[in-house]
Order: C-alpha cells, then sequence, then structure tokens
C-alpha cells in the first residue's frame, strides 16, 4: 500500500515539474543556435538569419580560428539591436579545407567533447546551419540531449547555393534529421524527397 | 566605358596576367572600354598601373566592399565564386565568369555553370577569355531573379509560429 502511495505521489510531482517547466519555457523567447563556418556560408548564414524576427534569443557558435564569422556576428547583431542579447560559443574547427578525411574523424570526436557544453547551456529550439562541417557534431549532440528532452532542438538546414547537382556530406548527415531541409536547386529533389525548394534562390 | 576584374579573397595570378596582356588590352579597346580596375588579392605580382588620357589600369588587394566598383562598371569579370557570382548579379551587372582550371573539382563551378545554362552570365577559361570577349552579346543576359527570403522566412515563422 505504502509503495503505490509513494509511487502516485512521485508521479504527481513528476507531473507537476514537467507542467512548471513547460509553463516557464513558454514565457521565454525561441532560442536559436547558429552555426556559422567560414568565408561564403557564413555570409549566406547572416543572410538568413537577418530574414527572421529579431525576437529570437540568438546564440553562435563559431570555429576558434574563425575571425572572419566573429566580425561578421558582431555587425549583424549592432543591426538588430543596440542592447546586445546574444551568445557566442567558440570550438576547434573539425574539419580545415584540404584536412584528410582520416584526421577528420578523429578531430570531428575531438570537437563532440564541446559540443555537449554547447547544447546545454543555450539549449536551442532551433538550430540553424547550412553546412560548414561544424554543424554535424553540433546537431547529432542537439539530437541527442533532444531523446532527453533537454532541449527542443528542431533543425533548419539550407543547403549552399553552390550545391547544384549533388549534396554536401554535412546536408546528406543532417537530412534524415532535420525538421525543415531547404534546397535552392530542383535538381536536388530527386534523391531528397523531403527536401523543401521554394521556387528559386533562398539569399 | 568601364571593367571591374575581382579575384575573391584568394589569387588567381593566371586571370590578372591575361586581362593585362597585350592581345586583350587591344580587344577591350577596340570595344570601347577606356578604364581597367582589378582586384588581384593574394596575387603574386602587383598589377602595373597604367594612366593614359584614352586607357586606364588600375590594380588593389583587397577592399571592405567592393560593392562600388561593381556599381561603377559597365562589365565585371570575376573568378567562379558563389559571393562574387552573386553580388555582380545581385547588382544587375554582366558578367563574364572565368574558370580557374586549377580548382576544376571546386563546387564553386558548380554554381557559375547552372547561372550559364540559365542564360545569367557568360563563361570562359583563361585560354578563351580573348575569344569569349569578342564574341559574347551582353544584351543576351537575363537579369537574376531576386532570392525567395520572404518566402524562407514565411516557411520558418509559420511552423515554429515565431
Amino acid at each position: 500500500m505504502d509503495i503505490w502511495l509513494w509511487a502516485l505521489l512521485s508521479m504527481l510531482i513528476l507531473l507537476l515539474w514537467i507542467l512548471m517547466r513547460r509553463l516557464t519555457r513558454n514565457k521565454q523567447p525561441t532560442r536559436i543556435l547558429a552555426i556559422a563556418g567560414s568565408g561564403g556560408h557564413t555570409t549566406e548564414l547572416m543572410r538568413l538569419l537577418s530574414s527572421l524576427p529579431t525576437n529570437l534569443e540568438r546564440h553562435y557558435v563559431l570555429a576558434n580560428t574563425d575571425h572572419f564569422s566573429k566580425k561578421k556576428i558582431l555587425e549583424l547583431e549592432s543591426k538588430i539591436s543596440t542592447k546586445s542579447n546574444h551568445f557566442t560559443y567558440v570550438i576547434p574547427r573539425s574539419r580545415e579545407v584540404a584536412q584528410s578525411w582520416i584526421s577528420t574523424i578523429f578531430s570531428t570526436l575531438f570537437s563532440l567533447l564541446y559540443c555537449i557544453p554547447v547544447i546545454l547551456k543555450s539549449k536551442p529550439d532551433i538550430i540553424l546551419c547550412n553546412g560548414p562541417g561544424t554543424c554535424v557534431p553540433i546537431c547529432y549532440t542537439a539530437l541527442l540531449f533532444k531523446l532527453f528532452g533537454i532541449c527542443r532542438g528542431e533543425i533548419i538546414f539550407v543547403e549552399s547555393i553552390c550545391r547544384v547537382t549533388s549534396m554536401s556530406l554535412s546536408g546528406k548527415l543532417i537530412y534524415p534529421f532535420a525538421t525543415k531541409f531547404f534546397i535552392q536547386w530542383p535538381q536536388l529533389l530527386e534523391n531528397y524527397p523531403k527536401a523543401i525548394y521554394l521556387n528559386g534562390r533562398i539569399c | 566605358m568601364s571593367i571591374f576584374v575581382t579575384v575573391g579573397t584568394t589569387s588567381f595570378d593566371e586571370l590578372t596576367e591575361t586581362i593585362t596582356s597585350k592581345p586583350v588590352q587591344k580587344v577591350l579597346q577596340s570595344q570601347g572600354y577606356d578604364k581597367v580596375t582589378i582586384q588581384y588579392g593574394r596575387g603574386k605580382h602587383e598589377v602595373e598601373n597604367i594612366k593614359s588620357p584614352s586607357y586606364s589600369v588600375v590594380g588593389f588587394r583587397y577592399k571592405d566592399s567592393i560593392a562600388e566598383d561593381i556599381a561603377s562598371a559597365d562589365l565585371v569579370i570575376s573568378h567562379a565564386g558563389a559571393g562574387s557570382c552573386l553580388e555582380v548579379l545581385g547588382a544587375n551587372k554582366p558578367l563574364l565568369v572565368v574558370v580557374n582550371e586549377m580548382l576544376m573539382d571546386n563546387h564553386q563551378i558548380e554554381l557559375a555553370t547552372q547561372l550559364y545554362r540559365d542564360g545569367h552570365l557568360f563563361y570562359c577559361t583563361c585560354s578563351t577569355l580573348l575569344e569569349t570577349l569578342k564574341s559574347m552579346d551582353l544584351s543576351a543576359l537575363k537579369p537574376l531573379p531576386s532570392p525567395k527570403t520572404n518566402e524562407f522566412t514565411e516557411n520558418i515563422v509559420s511552423y515554429f509560429k515565431l
């Protein structure tokens, strides 16, 4: 009898806790985690972000060697608001251009270690990425934490406009898990029917 | 009339050398171009400036923004980089893309090729630049449709109720 009472009580407490969390979460702004890459990727990412509502709480991930993205992020933030309400996380670059694939595997595993605190701190509702190598470990870590209910972790992936006939490796790896997967050329629909094509380029 | 040449953030010495070669300059002058501005990035050699009343060549390595150079040009000659292609076509300027044969496996070329197929730009290599300059008809180019940024925003905003 006592056991049943305790079980019921703990169930009630758990339900109450979940309900409370929902209620307090609803009052918070939607958190978006944008993953910056190098050069062209970042320019496209900033255009995508600036097309979204400004009331989002913006979190950024960038590689430690990436000064270009840092500058672009500050430019965008100063345009959006005078008071800075954004968060930045710096992680090691998972793949330098022209790095060998074997060492890429190790450096990607290494960067997974850095992704865990990023996801725990930012608890993203939405992850916005457009293909730099960094986005794969970040998205996979978020998916893992999503299973435990730690974050909403819905992925928006926008394939680069450069990808006309073939998908990027990041795109292929994220495609099965993305909530919204955008492509900018219709040729890709054939092999990736779940992708969204908006009858033209996006940015 | 003026031409703006851009190689982007890297270097493309073959292009700068071809543009400043005697035969190409002769063709450009015969077509009425009297000013050539060259952004040559990390190129090995500095571009030699030429100043004469009828024809001038000016070179620089980098600038924060090349938007003004694009806006004031009558023709832009660019490397195949996606950023450069889209910036020039977005400014509604005639564009000739010169593909760097050293970077053939680069995916940026995929974009330039598709934009060429759709009639938005001309496309050549350094070895065919002279012929292309002689034969291309800039009035045949079609403007690039504007991006579907609003559709993207609506899609995201309505789905996530932002």
